[in-house]
């Protein structure tokens, strides 16, 4: 790696850093732009304004907001995520084993959908214009055009109302055999499939019909060599670059996918925390969980943009 | 829906060969259209009127698209629900898109410090998945009809920023927008007079684009029970409110998806099928 790759690659995480921070400040003060105060909403209706005076000095809250947030930015360097408002625990003790089930979910979701969309984007680039071409890609617009609670509900009515093959809800607790497992996941994960594919498919396909139409295949295809050789050896390597790219820009829709996926499904990840958190106004949750799913969200582009400019021969 | 006209009128008034897929597309917008501005004139029953005495009632005659969870109406129901899905995401689309445009444009124009500053931060918020953002700032501002516009406008200003700061990037560069500086024209000139014209139709498609994502964002908060709240129900919160009905197959949860989809599904068509044909014909 030359040092102009290495100046663009640590440009491009100091952006991801200032970017990080920004985003850190939005999700701040989005949440302390609630109206109503918090210490009084914390205190119910009947405390005295002694009472709220005194709550509100404890938590810091009549310091000004630059002084809050940077104490919460110090909190979270020590891994300190505060309490929630709602049940008293730290933050920490409430996401600690819902991330692990959402990791789960996004880790069995990838290793499933994206092997499925290679293939299918890769062929569908190769056999293009065909009738197998076209239904992969009206499949794909289909898919991407609807809401992904639409693709949830249409995976329930089909295995589970009409095929009975599968549970409608997922309780990951009454896990006890392989195959209940198997059934547990399957729904949650059948619909995020269906959802992260559709957008990779698309990319893929369009990288490699890109590369498919470069002047070095023509001139493989000229000198003789047969289909798959042209694809594989020839256009595929040069692909590979967007073709990365492409699947992780399209495993960043997962956050918007298990936000839909875990609260329709039932299923115990900090998504479904989230939006109960969000339903009952649970500040310091929210904040956390933002900030976990920007996180997430950040580092995949973020390794995107730099497989791109690492896959990009003129530069290196 | 704008966007769907305009392009309708040009294509009749240059007598293009007309594609199939894009008039049913059209043909399909304008009826949503029509019944979100006549909605209360055309439902069959009051929306909170309970007609059937069984809930999840299939579709019958009377009741052509079955009852809800409570044996309301459904049809009244959809039909009352396009008036909130396509009107709030029209008005939030074009706050998004025309705020977005403007400060494109004049960032582009200006250039320097301005320009940096707008471009990083707006890329920033670009950065924050669009639902993760809408539940952070529902959670904040609640979720009131002018509260969700806000919400859904303010995501979808950074991605209407790039594109039009983008194209007006390559505008700027041309020797009349020189000339026009020289003349000593203002900003505001220079982007509505000069720039604005010639990237009108990509922003266009943008637009109808961005209405896509705001229908799809809004009803996906809506189904979370975080968007329109009961009484008012948008297609999301019909498929929510009904989603008991799922198990038995009810045309009450089912009807409400169909409406969406054929409205995204729509909009996503016609854009597929226009832009090609008006590129090839300046060309």
């Amino acid at each position: 790696m030359t040092s102009g790759v290495l100046n663009l690659v640590l440009k491009r995480l100091a952006i991801a850093v200032v970017t990080l921070l920004i985003v850190l400040f939005a999700v701040f003060f989005a949440t302390s732009m609630l109206p109503g105060d918090t210490a009084s909403i914390l205190l119910g209706q009947a405390a005295t304004p002694e009472a709220v005076a005194g709550l509100r000095e404890a938590m810091h809250l009549n310091d000004p907001a630059i002084l809050r947030f940077l104490r919460w930015l110090l909190g979270l360097l020590h891994g300190d995520l505060g309490t929630s408002y709602a049940n008293e625990m730290p933050v920490t003790a409430l996401i600690g084993g819902r991330f692990v089930n959402t990791m789960e979910l996004a880790g069995i979701t990838t290793l499933l959908s994206v092997p499925l969309a290679l293939t299918l984007g890769i062929t569908a680039a190769m056999l293009r214009g065909s009738l197998y071409d076209r239904t992969v890609t009206i499949l794909a617009i289909g898919v991407i055009s609807v809401p992904e609670f639409m693709v949830a509900t249409l995976a329930v009515l089909l295995f589970a109302v009409y095929l009975k093959w599968l549970p409608a809800l997922s309780s990951v607790n009454e896990a006890h055999t392989l195959t209940d497992l198997v059934r547990i996941y399957a729904m949650p994960v059948i619909t995020l499939t269906f959802v992260i594919s559709a957008q990779m498919i698309r990319m893929t396909r369009a990288a490699v019909i890109e590369t498919l139409s470069t002047p070095y295949v023509e001139m493989a295809l000229l000198k003789g060599a047969s289909r798959g050789r042209m694809v594989l050896k020839h256009a595929l390597p040069n692909a590979l670059g967007p073709i990365v790219n492409a699947v992780a820009l399209s495993l960043s829709y997962l956050v918007g996918g298990v936000i839909i996926v875990e609260t329709i499904f039932n299923y115990p990840g900090i998504a479904k925390l989230m939006v109960d958190a969000v339903a009952t106004r649970d500040l310091p949750l929210i904040q956390s969980c933002a900030m976990i799913f920007c996180l997430g969200y950040l580092l995949l582009i973020t390794i995107a943009d730099i497989i791109a400019i690492m896959s990009n021969p003129r530069l290196r | 829906m704008t966007m769907a006209r305009v392009a309708a009128s040009r294509r009749s008034l240059l007598g293009h060969s007309y594609n199939l897929v894009g008039v049913v597309a059209s043909l399909v917008i304008l009826a949503w259209t029509l019944i979100a501005i006549f909605a209360p004139t055309i439902i069959p029953h009051s929306i909170g009127d309970i007609v059937d005495d069984d809930y999840f009632g299939p579709m019958r005659q009377g009741l052509w698209l079955g009852s809800d969870y409570l044996g309301r109406d459904m049809l009244s129901r959809v039909l009352m629900g396009a008036r909130y899905t396509v009107g709030i995401s029209l008005a939030a689309v074009c706050i998004a898109c025309f705020s977005g445009v403007v400060l494109g444009m004049i960032a582009a124009v200006t250039g320097g410090w301005l320009d940096t500053c707008l471009s990083r931060f707006l890329d920033a918020m670009n950065s924050i998945p669009s639902k993760l953002f809408g539940l952070v700032v529902v959670a904040a501002v609640g979720s009131s009809i002018p509260a969700l516009i806000l919400t859904l406008a303010v995501i979808y200003i950074p991605g209407a920023y790039r594109f039009a700061r983008a194209l007006a990037v390559n505008i700027n560069t041309m020797d009349f927008m020189t000339v026009a500086r020289v003349r000593g024209e203002s900003t505001a000139y220079l982007i509505g007079s000069e720039i604005l014209p010639n990237i009108m139709r990509p922003v266009l498609a943008d637009f109808g684009l961005r209405f896509v994502f705001i229908v799809l964002l809004l009803s996906g908060l809506s189904f979370l029970g975080l968007g329109l709240q009961p009484p008012l129900a948008d297609w999301g919160a019909l498929v929510r409110e009904n989603i008991g009905g799922l198990p038995f197959a009810a045309p009450a949860v089912i009807v409400p998806s169909l409406a969406i989809a054929s409205l995204t599904i729509s909009v996503n068509l016609l854009i597929d099928n226009l832009p090609q044909k008006i590129r090839d014909r300046d060309a």
